[in-house]
């Protein structure tokens, strides 16, 4: 697509985006959000760039392969939910470390697994989705 | 700690798809897969035990108590499948190594396939009707690109039948589950039995059984919906098409078996009477579409079919003999049939073609591969004292058992026609010269592929002549199994922890 608008136009967009999805995606679990909305605004992100600079020039910005990182997101997801093996419970059993408090009212902030594995539907939803639309683009 | 008993004959496939797929372009991925097998194999055998051990097991993911959380729960008849699952699996990745080129490694073949044994695992282990959908659904998207990988027209073709028909299924199954879960209101297999039998309008429950007859039909090519099967069963790589022999079909059966064990019970005069219809013309169909066939897979393909329908109608007859058989069938069905499908790859190696007019003179050139394919194909007929004399022995004896003498005429008949089959691929392929006047010796293929690709043939034909030897400890396992299926109340307390 050669406008020079939309180029110019996609540039912004594509980082405001961007930066939205991540904000989704560690909104998640206790407000609205989440890693599968998270990946799908992500991934729309990069679609728009690839439209503007064309997808040989948006693979290059994403620097892995998406089909890889789909599978690296499946990969994560798997041993976040396995992490609860250690303290003995089911698999996919949340593990939570509160700082500053010990609940979700009081705590500052908390690390936890079902983080990890939001990041981890993150990257498969980004991958899996670009991989698809890269492919049509390259195509036509 | 039991939980992770069942959790791990899914996840060790699924790590094994992601490293597989990271080292894809690399030797390295192929060991991975290997690696990945044989860990599967002993979880399913770790399953195992713990299953001979506690009896039921049931296990609540993430910590959510039934039946509000997903449960993997593993009975007899769900711990035996995982662990045939695993043996295919590990059968076919050695098979694999011998028969995928590197090309289509690199394209992530061992990843789906890792992806589809996690798939068909799940399937078996899962408590929770949503959740089955899922798995099927993990199943449906490997099974299709493995179908298309490595390209070609026909590939495409069988692909799109394939997966069309396969989709239609899955919404029939996927509607089917929406209307179970508007009248009981839980998608747990257990609760819903309880759920199930209280509904107020049982016609309405006899019409949603009737929606996962249809589903689970289609997936397990029962007649008249199993037209897909034959044609794209003959395109894929061997190994692919016997992983797809083996297991595909079987999850249908197997979940025909619980729905209809567990769930669809209320009316068992109206649902199992059609199904014993249904299959005594799966199983004749099937064996006259094969004797019309003249090319290796497509007659594999075809019996397929025929098999099915003893093993539906193990289910369809309802009574502890008739299911053992069912369950015993099952078993016995996913070695030899996998094992025929490796068997054809092996011989279009050495002769060039799957087309038996085109092949011959195996015999004389390679006798260990003829020794091999006799125990299979023979053990499908049903001689003994190979394993699937035993598997048709039950199923007849259980129909002679309530006077239904027609479904045990039909169901010898059916055997006399399958040696019909097995005896035209002998005589074809192995018997009569080679058309072209060449020899088909085991030498036109380098001698690693053959090691690879005569392994997992041997192991499976070993398998075969144990079971048909030494049916004893098989037999009193399916009758357990059987018991199990008849009377779930271990299985639902298992999963409902025993609370009313």
């Amino acid at each position: 697509m050669n406008s020079v608008i939309f180029t110019a136009a996609a540039r912004l967009l594509v980082a405001l985006m961007f930066v939205f999805s991540l904000f989704m995606l560690l909104r998640g679990h206790h407000l609205p959000g989440g890693g599968f909305i998270g990946g799908l605004i992500g991934a729309v992100s990069f679609i728009v760039y690839s439209l503007a600079c064309g997808p040989a020039e948006a693979r290059k910005a994403l620097r892995i392969s998406p089909e890889v990182i789909a599978m690296l997101g499946l990969g994560i997801a798997l041993l976040a939910g396995m992490f609860s093996f250690i303290v003995g419970y089911p698999l996919f059993t949340g593990q939570w470390l509160w700082v500053g408090g010990d609940s979700y009212e009081t705590a500052a902030f908390s690390l936890n697994t079902v983080l990890v594995f939001d990041i981890g539907v993150y990257l498969v939803v980004l991958g899996g989705i670009l991989s698809l639309t890269y492919a049509f683009e390259e195509e036509t | 700690m039991t939980s992770w008993v069942l959790v791990m004959p899914i996840a060790v496939p699924f790590l094994a798809a992601v490293a597989a797929f990271l080292w894809r372009a690399n030797p390295a991925g192929r060991m991975i897969s290997l690696g990945g097998s044989v860990l599967t194999l002993m979880a399913s055998i770790a399953l195992m035990v713990a299953v001979l051990d506690e009896g039921v097991i049931a296990a609540q993911m993430s910590n959510w108590d039934a039946p509000f959380g997903i449960t993997l729960v593993a009975d007899y008849l769900s711990a035996v499948m995982v662990v045939i699952t695993a043996i295919t699996g590990l059968a076919t990745a050695i098979y694999a190594m011998g028969e995928i080129p590197e090309a289509t490694e690199r394209l992530g073949f061992h990843a789906l396939f890792q992806t589809l044994i996690a798939g068909v695992t799940g399937a078996f282990l899962t408590g929770d009707l949503f959740n089955l959908y899922v798995w099927f659904e993990v199943m449906l998207i490997a099974s299709f690109s493995l179908l298309v990988i490595g390209g070609g027209k026909e590939r495409l073709d069988a692909g799109i039948k394939y997966v069309a028909l396969n989709l239609v299924s899955t919404l029939i199954f996927l509607s089917g589950i929406g209307l179970l879960y508007g009248i009981t209101g839980t998608l747990n297999l257990a609760d819903m039995r309880e759920g199930v039998a209280n509904a107020e309008n049982q016609g309405l429950v006899t019409v949603i059984a009737m929606m996962f007859m249809v589903g689970f039909g289609v997936k397990a090519a029962v007649f008249p919906l199993f037209f897909w099967l034959p044609a794209s069963y003959h395109t894929p790589y061997f190994a692919i098409s016997a992983v797809f022999a083996g297991l595909l079909t079987k999850v249908g059966v197997y979940a025909l078996m619980r729905m209809f064990t567990l769930v669809f019970v209320g009316d068992v005069g109206f649902t199992h009477e059609i199904l014993i219809w249904v299959s005594l013309l799966t199983m004749f169909t099937g064996v006259i579409g094969a004797a019309a066939q003249t090319d290796f897979r497509k007659i594999l393909s075809f019996h397929i079919i025929s098999q099915i329908g003893y093993m539906t109608l193990g289910l369809a007859l309802f009574t502890p003999l008739a299911l053992m058989g069912g369950v015993f069938y099952l078993v016995h069905h996913i070695i030899v049939k996998a094992n025929l499908f490796f068997v054809a790859g092996l011989a279009k190696q050495y002769a060039g073609h799957t087309d038996l007019d085109r092949i011959g003179g195996l015999y004389k050139s390679a006798p260990l591969l003829a020794a091999l394919f006799i125990i299979p194909a023979f053990s499908l007929a049903g001689f003994p004292p190979l394993s699937g004399f035993w598997a048709k022995y039950l199923i007849v004896k259980a129909a002679l058992e309530i006077d239904a003498w027609f479904v045990a005429f039909v169901s010898l008949l059916v055997g006399l026609l399958t040696i019909y089959s097995m005896t035209k691929i002998w005589g074809l392929a192995f018997w009569k010269p080679h058309p072209d006047g060449i020899d088909p010796t085991p030498d036109r293929a380098p001698p690693q592929v053959t090691r690879a690709m005569l392994t997992p043939i041997a192991g499976l034909a070993a398998m075969t002549i144990i079971i048909g030897f030494f049916p004893e400890p098989f037999v009193q396992f399916a009758e357990t199994a059987a018991t199990q299926l008849l009377d779930p109340t271990a299985y639902v307390d298992a999963v409902l922890g025993g609370t009313p």
